[in-house]
């Protein structure tokens, strides 16, 4: 089967407008977590969530970012971004066989802005004031396929929906494509903007989000006995995977290969997590990737920091890695970027090829006082250095629905050269 | 009432806004989709903007009628008459 690698990343998170901003961010232990200063927040019981740094709309030719909803904005400028770091050019510039790239691209809601507030306007105004572009706007595969006209891809546009688990299935499913031959080259991420009076009062109807107001960068605390729900973010993250041929061929530089991928689906509630499901994908990720538990050094947890979710993943990792437990160190970056949903898997992903190709964990922030038997060994408020040499790592992605994907990633076929 | 020419400046706003077209392009001869180059969401978008700027009602009917900038200055002026 053919080698997958990754060459392009970029990013728009609560912590940057791109995605060095973004990392520097993470290593320094920064929060993105703010109050939400608009009016409508001021009902609500969560009053705080993970806001885009920086304005998508506001790095986007006006005209072009009128017909995008926010989610849509998002995808565009973390893509453009993975695109450029790749070395790839566009247009009359683009060297890359059109039939030969796809996108897959994630999101866990899509197009909410556009949705309700066309809705809002047509109560108001009637039916002819709503939005020609509504649909095109909406449509939860509106991110992946503009993205797709953006980088002229035909082999395919894919925009995978399982919740938090979105765009690790979406980079899952490229991989898979890729080693099918059905493209050499895939544009992969997720994109979420659902900050928002609805969902913010929904998810906190479902007592889902932390009610920390008062300390909003203390808020998200995964593994910490005081956590109390997540924090809902907002954002795009994009990567650039292509056979390893095809990199080397235009001499692209290297993050790291994509080596296993592994989708389990739990079976048994809507909402709450199975330690069976995670163990299990976990696994399949492995098994893929021919690596042990004990070869696997890190691990960025899915770690949203919910009393129910936090204590199962640590059960899954402690029972998957079994006497390796503490050669492995497990950080929770939703510490510091909030639950980007939709976005979480692949920028969790992009977190983990950092980590492996600068050799350093981000920190699991706010953890004062973790869990009592947790029996994992957690980056603990700063960031945590990893060995010289060969390395490789899970990321964890657990969504709404029981969905579980588990990517495992390596520094091997890593090339020297200006790393972001 | 507004001139022929205030009402071609502020529908070149219009155009512009929307559009993105450039407010000195969008001359009484040219033809939004050839010249232009508006597509036809645009249009609609275009259409109801100026309802509401120059407080006229365009129905669908007459909206795509229009084919130039003078064909909606002119429909404008008429309805504002």
């Amino acid at each position: 089967m053919r080698t997958v690698v990754i060459t392009g990343l970029g990013a728009s998170t609560p912590l940057g407008g791109d995605l060095p901003t973004t990392w520097s961010a993470l290593l320094a232990g920064t929060s993105g977590v703010s109050v939400i200063e608009a009016d409508w927040a001021q009902e609500l019981s969560t009053r705080i969530a993970a806001q885009a740094a920086v304005d998508p709309a506001s790095v986007m030719d006006r005209v072009a970012a009128r017909k995008l909803d926010r989610s849509s904005q998002f995808a565009m400028v973390a893509a453009l971004e993975a695109w450029a770091d790749a070395g790839l050019g566009l247009d009359d510039e683009s060297t890359v066989d059109p039939d030969r790239l796809l996108v897959s691209l994630g999101t866990g809601i899509g197009g909410l802005h556009s949705l309700l507030g066309n809705w809002d306007v047509q109560k108001e105004k009637g039916a002819r004031r709503v939005s020609p572009l509504t649909i095109p706007m909406l449509m939860a595969n509106a991110p992946a396929a503009n993205v797709s006209l953006r980088i002229g891809a035909r082999a395919g546009v894919h925009a995978p929906v399982s919740a938090c688990a979105s765009s690790n299935e979406a980079i899952a499913l490229a991989f898979d494509l890729i080693r099918l031959e059905r493209a050499d080259i895939a544009l992969v991420g997720g994109t979420e903007a659902v900050i928002h009076p609805l969902p913010m009062a929904a998810f906190g109807q479902m007592q889902a989000l932390s009610r920390r107001n008062d300390e909003p960068e203390k808020a998200s605390r995964p593994f910490d006995v005081d956590h109390d729900g997540f924090v809902l973010g907002e954002g795009g993250a994009c990567m650039v995977i292509e056979t390893l041929d095809h990199a080397k061929a235009r001499g692209a530089r290297i993050y790291g290969t994509l080596v296993g991928a592994g989708t389990t689906s739990d079976a048994r509630d809507m909402v709450s997590p199975d330690a069976r499901g995670q163990v299990i994908a976990m696994r399949k990720a492995l098994y893929e990737a021919h690596l042990s538990p004990a070869d696997i050094a890190h691990i960025n947890a899915h770690g949203t920091s919910t009393p129910t979710g936090d204590p199962v993943e640590a059960s899954s990792i402690r029972e998957l890695l079994g006497d390796a437990v503490n050669g492995c160190v497990v950080t929770s970056t939703k510490s510091m970027t909030g639950h980007l949903l939709g976005a979480a898997g692949a920028l969790e992903t992009i977190a983990t090829v950092k980590a492996l190709y600068h050799h350093v964990v981000p920190p699991t922030i706010n953890l004062d006082n973790p869990e009592p038997d947790l029996g994992i060994d957690i980056a603990a408020n700063v960031s945590r250095p990893l060995p010289a040499g060969d390395l490789a790592a899970i990321n964890n992605s657990f969504g709404f629905g029981g969905h579980n994907v588990s990517v495992v990633v390596s520094n091997e076929n890593v090339t020297a050269g200006s790393a972001t | 009432m507004a001139t022929t020419e205030e009402i071609r400046e502020q529908l070149a706003e219009i155009v512009n806004d929307v559009a993105g077209v450039a407010v000195e392009d969008v001359q009484l001869d040219k033809s939004f989709t050839e010249d232009l180059d508006v597509d036809s969401l645009s249009m609609v978008e275009i259409i109801y903007a100026c309802e509401d700027k120059f407080s006229v009602s365009i129905p669908d009917d007459d909206a795509k009628n229009l084919r130039t900038v003078g064909d909606a200055v002119a429909y404008i002026e008429r309805a504002q008459a």
